[in-house]
């Protein structure tokens, strides 16, 4: 009764703060289980257990990608985003959760560790190895922290058009047009960084892992119940998938063929006759060295500072298992019904009338536009509240883990000398989250127009060319410190000098070196600096390789 | 058995690369689902099958560490510089 005294946007602010206050309170929450160390901020007294890793892992693994980028890659390109994006991650993801994850806790719990930095510096025996990983690791962190709040902050002003004409009236023109009533980027990016440090400042990583897990929850049944409501408004999966093949059936495979072709000329020529409502899109096709080398894109998470030290709240190495285990399916219970709805999208009717207009260009509304012409008002509101989740799950992890690096890598190592009290760290961690916070939602109004989301592919290719790193240091004895600072800089070189040379406005494609994309050059790369020059340069120490080998 | 984890993991990223249904959305999985994408989504399913063999057969030995005190600071840098 309430809701129908509402209009879409207020409904939409409903939603919201309904979803808000649930993350504020739980914060609250798991605060009062916080045990005021340093070991339960950082890593929940490494007393996790399987289902909460489980979805703290993939909460942080998921972004906004998963859900409105998922759909509108669809819509620009058809299903060959999921092969691309989403069965390679499934293999790989597990695959360095097992390989990796399993045994930076195992060394985590027995050593202490809190960051990726104290393994590699005593790993390598290096000091000094840190502070050339501390501006890799942040610097890569960032962007992908001002995606996240720019993302959240300019979807929620999209949805709550309408709220409060009074109060915001309508500004800006052509693309930044902001429609009257919305809830302006600035307040909006404001409550998305304050809530998600409330939580993260009363209960630390604990209380991330719990928010995660209710973000997870959020996300897939949201895609899942979209799916269902869409598809029924389009006739049915059947008729919905039919009217794809009718008008854009290469959107339904990876490569198009003349057939496709033929189909596009007669329908655009029915379109333009005015006797089709759909003008059907340009036949697409995702080249097949592209789709073979985005297989490299997934090792970043190997390198993920975030996950990192998600890994270590684990409470046993079996709390692991299930993890390794459900991760890919439920990677495509959440990317399977987006990319449907995005390729649907293309082709949807409903009443004689294209859902989406011609010559549509913003992939990313698609799939805010289908909810909002297919489903109920309350939808919207929902899927807001699941693009939220998607995205403070990763948020929260990403402003805890940089306060734990500034905290206990820079400050306490480097100038106290690991003599700072716990409760000294607790509260230094406390204030470099907040104060990254403030900078992150600083830079966000800065770079709120900018082409930031196109950093997002690079921060990937920047983990994953550090990926060699961590596999060598964990699997191959005789990989040394110069080998790694080789790899380190090798990476940063290779990686720096093909995004000097790549047009972030142009798209992905500008990006491509030889056909392939340039994470695989990257990552060859520091593969082989860090294998010939630990080759020739002095091994390891017998007592470093009695601390993290076992003994031959 | 830790052999054929490795070889089942090599299994899926050869499968991976589909070419044989990259020209045909045909036949539609259940009326809807083109076979391209039910191809990937059965190897999303398979990626979690293998990690269940893996889990179950080929669990590393030594990572499981008994209880210590809850936080142990790291010893200070490196002997090496």
């Amino acid at each position: 009764m309430i809701l129908a005294a509402l209009n879409s946007g207020q409904i939409a602010v409903a939603v919201i703060a309904v979803y808000m206050l649930a993350l504020v309170i739980l914060g609250v929450g798991t605060g009062r289980l916080f045990r005021g160390t340093a070991a339960d901020f950082f890593v929940a007294s490494r007393g996790i257990g399987s289902f909460l890793l489980l979805m703290s892992l993939f909460g942080t693994t998921m972004t906004s990608f998963a859900i409105i980028g998922s759909s509108g890659q669809a819509f620009a390109r058809g299903i060959g985003v999921y092969g691309q994006m989403v069965s390679w991650s499934g293999i790989f993801h597990s695959f360095c959760f097992f390989l990796v994850g399993i045994k930076l806790w195992s060394y985590g719990k027995r050593y202490g560790y809190v960051t990726q930095i104290q393994f590699f510096r005593d790993r390598f025996d290096s000091d000094k190895l840190g502070l050339l990983l501390f501006p890799a690791l942040v610097g890569l962190v960032v962007p992908y922290l001002l995606m996240g709040v720019i993302g959240g902050a300019t979807t929620m002003e999209k949805i709550t058009a309408g709220a409060f004409p009074d109060l915001f009236p309508a500004h800006g023109q052509g693309p930044a047009a902001v429609a009257a009533g919305s809830v302006p980027f600035w307040l909006c990016g404001l409550i998305i960084c304050v809530v998600v440090l409330i939580y993260v400042f009363l209960g630390g990583v604990r209380a991330a892992a719990w928010a995660n897990a209710l973000q997870t929850i959020i996300f897939i049944v949201l895609g899942i119940v979209t799916f269902l409501v869409i598809s029924e408004k389009l006739g049915g999966v059947r008729q919905a998938t039919a009217n794809v093949i009718e008008y854009n059936p290469s959107f339904l495979k990876v490569a198009a063929t003349e057939d496709d072709e033929r189909t596009y000329q007669e329908k655009l020529a029915a379109f333009e006759a005015g006797t089709s409502p759909i003008k059907p899109r340009h036949p697409q096709e995702i080249p097949p060295l592209v789709f073979l080398t985005y297989l490299f894109i997934p090792f970043s998470v190997a390198m993920f500072p975030h996950l990192f030290q998600h890994w270590l709240t684990a409470k046993s190495a079996r709390a692991f298992r299930l993890s390794v285990v459900l991760h890919p399916i439920l990677m495509m219970l959440t990317w399977f019904p987006c990319v449907m709805i995005g390729v649907w999208a293309t082709s949807a009717v409903v009443n004689g009338k294209a859902v989406i207009p011609p010559d549509f260009a913003n992939q990313n509304a698609v799939l805010g536009i289908m909810v909002n012409k297919l489903a109920p008002p309350i939808m919207g509101g929902l899927l807001t509240a699941g693009v939220l989740a998607a995205i403070m799950s990763s948020l929260d992890s990403q402003f805890l883990c940089l306060g734990t690096i500034f905290t206990t890598d820079i400050v306490n190592h480097y100038v106290e000398h690991d003599r700072l009290s716990d409760r000294s760290i607790v509260l230094l961690g406390r204030t470099f989250t907040v104060a990254i916070v403030i900078v992150t939602y600083g830079l966000s109004l800065l770079y709120r127009g900018s082409s930031v989301f196109k950093l997002g592919i690079w921060c990937f290719t920047g983990f994953a060319a550090l990926s060699p790193l961590v596999f060598a240091a964990l699997y191959w004895r005789r990989a040394t410190k110069m080998g790694a600072y080789a790899c380190v800089i090798t990476a940063a070189a290779v990686g720096l000098y093909f995004f000097s040379r790549a047009d972030l406005a142009a798209g992905e494609e500008s990006a491509l070196v030889g056909g392939v994309m340039p994470v695989a050059w990257v990552m060859a790369a520091s593969t082989a600096a860090m294998v010939a020059v630990s080759l020739v340069t002095r091994p390891p120490r017998p007592q470093t390789l009695n601390k993290f080998f076992a003994p031959r | 058995m830790k052999k054929l984890v490795y070889v089942c993991i090599v299994a899926l990223a050869v499968l991976h690369h589909d070419f044989y249904w990259w020209h045909s959305h045909e036949p539609l999985l259940f009326g809807f689902v083109p076979i391209g994408l039910a191809h990937h989504v059965g190897i999303s399913i398979g990626a979690g099958l293998v990690g269940l063999l893996a889990v179950k057969y080929c669990w590393p030995q030594d990572v499981d560490v008994r209880d210590t005190p809850p936080f142990v600071t790291p010893p200070a840098g490196g002997e090496g510089e």
